[in-house]
C-alpha cells in the first residue's frame, strides 16, 4: 500500500527554507490580509459574511490584467524606465480598485439591500451571497472561458537584502510595505474621520446610529467600498506575484484564505485582519515547506481555521469593530 | 410578498394589516387551489395520488414524453438517473439544511466518500478486498456517517456563517485529498465499479449503457427513505430539528440538546449523501477527482432551496430541476452554474419559502392559532399574542 507515503514531513526542507519561506508568507500574508479587510468591515457593519467578495477580488485581478496588457505588458517584463513602470502600475491599480468597488456596491445592492429591506434571516442573506458570486463567477467564465489570462509581468524583482541567508526582492518589499500602509490608512480613517466613526457607530448600534443621524445606507456602502478598493489593491499584488492568476474561479480559495486570515486575527477587527493575514501566509508556507506539495497549503489554512474556531472562536485580537475607540 | 414596502414602526394596526397579508399571500399564488385540494383529502385519499404518481415516476424512462424527453440531444434513462441521484442528494441535503437548519456548503464531500468507498471496494483497479457491490450501499452509509460525525464534532459548535466556511473548507479538502493520495489515484481514477446481480456476465441488468435499472433502484432508494424521513420528521427528532432550525438558543433554553440533534442531522445528511455516491459511482461506472468540486456543493444547496427548504417533495423535486434543466437545454448547459446561481438570488429576493414552501404541520398549527386569534375581538391580551405569532409566521414565511 502506498497510502503511507502520501503524507511525509520534511523537516530539513523547512530548516534550510526557513527564513525564505517566512518572507514569502509574509507577501502572501500581506495580500490575505488587503482581502480580508473586505470581510471584516462588512462583517463588523453588517454581522454577515460577505460570501461573494472572492468574486470582488477577482475582478479587480480582471481589472489588472486588461489594464496592463493595454499599456503593452507582456510575457516579459517591458523595458521601461522606473518612473514608467511605477505610473503604469498606479494607473492598473486605480483601474482595479474602481472596478472592485463597483462590484462590490453592485453585490451590496442586488443581494443585501433588498434582503435588508425585507427583514430575512440570515441564512437567506448567505444563500444569496452564494448566488450572487455564482453569478459574477460564471459570468466571467462565460465571457473569457475557463482558461488562465495570459501573464502579465510587471517588472523584474531584484534582490534588495539578504536577512539569515534568505535574499529578500524588491516586489516582496514593495507587496509588504504598501498593504500596511493602506492597513494603516484605513485603520486611521476609521478611528479618525467623521465618516469612520460614522461607521463604528452602525457597528455598533444600526437602529440608535440612525436616530443620532447618521444615513445607514450611505455608510454601509462606503464600507462595501472600502473592501472593494482594497480587494483591487489586492489584486495588484497577487498579479505581480503570480502572473497567471486571473481565473474565472480564481478568486474562490483567495477568498477562502483572506476569511480564514479575517476570523485567525478576529473577524471585525482592522487590525486583526493585517496580523491574522501575515501569520496566515507564514503559516501556510510553512505548512507548503514541510509537507514538500503546494495543494497542502489549502488544506493547512482549513485545518487552522477550524482549530481557530475551536479553541478561540473570537479571533487573536478578539475584539470587533463596534468597540474600536477613537 | 409586500412586507418591505409597509410602513415601518407603525401602529399595532399596521402590524396587523400587514400580517393579514402576509397571511393572505401564503394562501394565494397560483397553485392555492391544489393546495387546499390536497389538504382536504383524506389519508387514505393522498396515499393513492401518491402511488399513482409514483408508478408515473418509474415508468417515466420508458413513457419517454415528448415534450420533456431531451433526446435526441441526450440519452434519456441517463437523465432520468441524473435527476434521481440529484433528488437523492437533495433529499440528504434537505435534512441538513431544510430541517435542522444548518448550512452545509462540503456536502459534496460526503457524496465523495460515497464514491469512493463503492469504487474502493468493487473497482478491479483497487487493490482493496473486494465485496459485492450491493454490500458497498450500507457500507458507504456508515463511512460517511463516521465521516459526519468527525467533521460535525469540532465544527457543529458554530453558527451560520462559520459552519457554512467550515464545511466549505470540508469539502475542498476531501477533493484535494482525493488529488494527493495515490491509492484514491487522482485524475485517472477508478474503472468498472460493480453493479448490482442480474442478467448474464456479457448482459447484465445494470450497466452503464442502460441506466434505467439504475434509475428504478434510485427512485426506489428515494421512496424508502421518504418514508423513513417522514416518521423522523413526525418523531421527537424531527420536531428538535424544527425548534433548532426556528431559534436555536431557545431551543437549548427548553431543554433540546441541540449539539445531539445537530449531530444526527449532520450524520443523516452524510449518509444519505454518501449512498446516493455510491450508487453515483455504480450507475456510471468510474470515479475520479473531477466531479467533486465546490460548484456541485452548490448545485445541491440550489436544488434544495428551488424546493423548498425543510420539504422533502420540494427538495426531490428540487434535485430533479437542477439536474433536468442542463440535459434539456444542451445549449444553456455551459451557463447551468450561471443560472443556478440567478435563480438563487431571485428566489432568495422574492420567494425564499421556494417552489413548495415547508410543510410543517407545527408551524401551520402556530399558523391556525394566529388566524383564530386574529378573529377574536382585539385587547391588549390578544394584540400580545399576534405580535408573537405574526413572529413565528414571518420565519415560516422566510425559511
Amino acid at each position: 500500500m502506498p497510502a503511507d507515503t502520501w503524507v511525509s514531513f520534511d523537516f530539513t526542507a523547512l530548516h534550510d527554507q526557513f527564513w525564505s519561506a517566512t518572507f514569502d508568507g509574509l507577501t502572501f500574508g500581506a495580500i490575505y490580509a488587503l482581502v480580508a479587510l473586505g470581510y471584516t468591515l462588512v462583517y463588523g457593519v453588517l454581522n454577515l459574511i460577505n460570501f461573494a467578495h472572492s468574486e470582488v477580488f477577482i475582478t479587480g485581478a480582471y481589472a489588472v490584467v486588461f489594464t496592463l496588457s493595454w499599456l503593452g505588458f507582456g510575457a516579459s517584463p517591458p523595458n521601461l524606465s522606473t518612473v514608467a513602470i511605477i505610473g503604469d502600475l498606479v494607473l492598473a491599480c486605480l483601474a482595479a480598485m474602481a472596478a472592485a468597488a463597483i462590484v462590490a456596491l453592485i453585490i451590496e445592492r442586488v443581494a443585501y439591500k433588498p434582503l435588508r429591506d425585507r427583514g430575512a434571516p440570515r441564512l437567506v442573506f448567505l444563500i444569496t451571497a452564494i448566488g450572487m458570486s455564482f453569478v459574477i463567477q460564471y459570468a466571467i467564465f462565460w465571457w473569457r472561458g475557463a482558461n488562465k489570462e495570459e501573464a502579465v509581468i510587471m517588472f523584474q524583482a531584484k534582490p534588495v537584502f539578504d536577512i539569515f541567508g534568505a535574499i529578500i526582492t524588491s516586489d516582496q518589499v514593495i507587496i509588504v510595505t504598501a498593504a500596511v500602509v493602506m492597513m494603516v490608512a484605513v485603520d486611521q480613517f476609521i478611528r479618525r474621520t467623521r465618516l469612520g466613526r460614522g461607521i463604528r457607530a452602525v457597528a455598533q448600534d444600526p437602529d440608535t446610529a440612525t436616530l443620532m443621524g447618521v444615513n445607514k445606507e450611505r455608510i454601509i456602502m462606503t464600507t462595501f467600498v472600502i473592501g472593494g478598493v482594497l480587494a483591487g489593491a489586492g489584486a495588484l499584488f497577487y498579479i505581480m506575484k503570480i502572473p497567471s492568476g486571473a481565473v474565472y474561479n480564481g478568486g474562490f480559495i483567495l477568498g477562502i484564505k483572506a476569511f480564514t486570515a479575517a476570523v485567525l486575527g478576529g473577524i471585525g477587527n482592522i487590525r486583526g485582519a493585517l496580523l491574522g493575514g501575515l501569520l496566515l501566509g507564514v503559516i501556510g508556507n510553512y505548512g507548503q515547506v514541510l509537507l514538500g506539495r503546494s495543494d497542502w497549503t489549502d488544506v493547512v489554512c482549513f485545518v487552522v481555521l477550524v482549530l481557530v474556531l475551536m479553541v478561540r472562536p473570537e479571533g487573536i485580537l478578539g475584539s470587533n469593530l463596534a468597540k474600536v475607540r477613537a | 410578498m409586500s412586507m418591505g414596502n409597509a410602513p415601518m414602526g407603525g401602529a399595532a394596526q399596521a402590524q396587523d394589516k400587514q400580517d393579514q397579508q402576509l397571511a393572505m399571500s401564503t394562501r394565494k399564488g397560483r397553485f392555492a387551489g391544489l393546495g387546499t385540494w390536497w389538504n382536504n383529502l383524506e389519508r387514505w385519499q393522498q396515499w393513492l395520488v401518491l402511488s399513482v404518481v409514483a408508478l408515473l415516476v418509474f415508468l417515466l424512462p420508458m413513457i419517454n414524453p415528448p415534450l420533456i424527453t431531451t433526446e435526441p440531444g441526450y440519452d434519456f434513462p441517463t437523465a432520468c438517473f441524473d435527476m434521481a441521484r440529484f433528488a437523492l442528494a437533495a433529499l440528504g441535503l434537505n435534512v441538513v439544511v431544510g430541517q435542522a437548519g444548518l448550512l452545509d456548503l462540503g456536502y459534496v464531500g460526503f457524496f465523495a466518500v460515497g464514491c469512493y468507498v463503492a469504487a474502493l471496494w468493487t473497482s478491479p483497479d483497487s487493490s482493496l478486498v473486494h465485496i459485492p457491490y450491493l454490500w458497498t450501499l450500507p457500507l458507504a452509509m456508515v463511512v460517511t456517517v463516521f465521516f459526519g460525525i468527525m467533521l460535525g464534532i469540532p465544527t457543529l459548535r458554530l453558527r451560520g456563517d462559520y459552519l457554512a466556511i467550515v464545511t466549505l473548507g470540508f469539502g475542498e479538502i476531501i477533493r484535494i485529498l482525493a488529488t494527493i493520495i495515490p491509492a484514491l489515484k487522482g485524475n485517472s481514477g477508478f474503472q468498472n465499479i460493480g453493479h448490482p446481480p442480474g442478467g448474464s456476465k456479457s448482459d447484465p441488468w445494470f450497466s452503464p449503457e442502460n441506466l434505467t435499472p439504475w434509475y428504478w433502484l434510485t427512485v426506489a432508494i428515494i421512496i424508502v427513505i421518504m418514508l423513513l424521513l417522514g416518521n423522523l420528521e413526525r418523531s421527537r427528532v424531527g420536531r428538535a430539528w424544527i425548534a433548532i432550525r426556528e431559534d436555536e438558543d431557545a431551543a437549548e433554553t427548553m431543554g433540546v440538546p441541540t449539539f445531539k440533534f445537530k449531530l444526527w442531522a449532520f450524520a443523516m445528511g452524510a449518509a444519505i449523501g454518501g449512498l446516493s455516491g455510491a450508487i453515483f459511482a455504480g450507475g456510471i461506472g468510474y470515479v475520479n477527482n473531477q466531479k467533486f468540486d465546490v460548484p456541485t456543493s452548490m448545485l445541491f444547496l440550489a436544488a434544495v432551496v428551488l424546493g423548498g427548504t425543510g420539504n422533502k417533495f420540494g427538495a426531490v423535486l428540487g434535485g430533479a430541476i437542477v439536474s433536468y434543466i442542463p440535459n434539456r437545454f444542451l445549449s444553456l448547459a455551459d451557463q447551468k452554474y450561471l443560472i443556478f446561481g440567478i435563480i438563487l438570488v431571485i428566489l432568495m429576493i422574492f420567494r425564499p419559502q421556494g417552489l413548495l414552501g415547508a410543510r410543517n404541520h407545527l408551524l401551520a398549527a402556530i399558523g391556525r392559532l394566529r388566524s383564530w386569534v386574529g378573529s377574536a375581538p382585539s385587547g391588549t391580551a390578544t394584540e400580545a399574542a399576534t405580535g408573537a405569532t405574526s413572529i413565528s409566521l414571518r420565519k415560516e414565511e422566510d425559511k
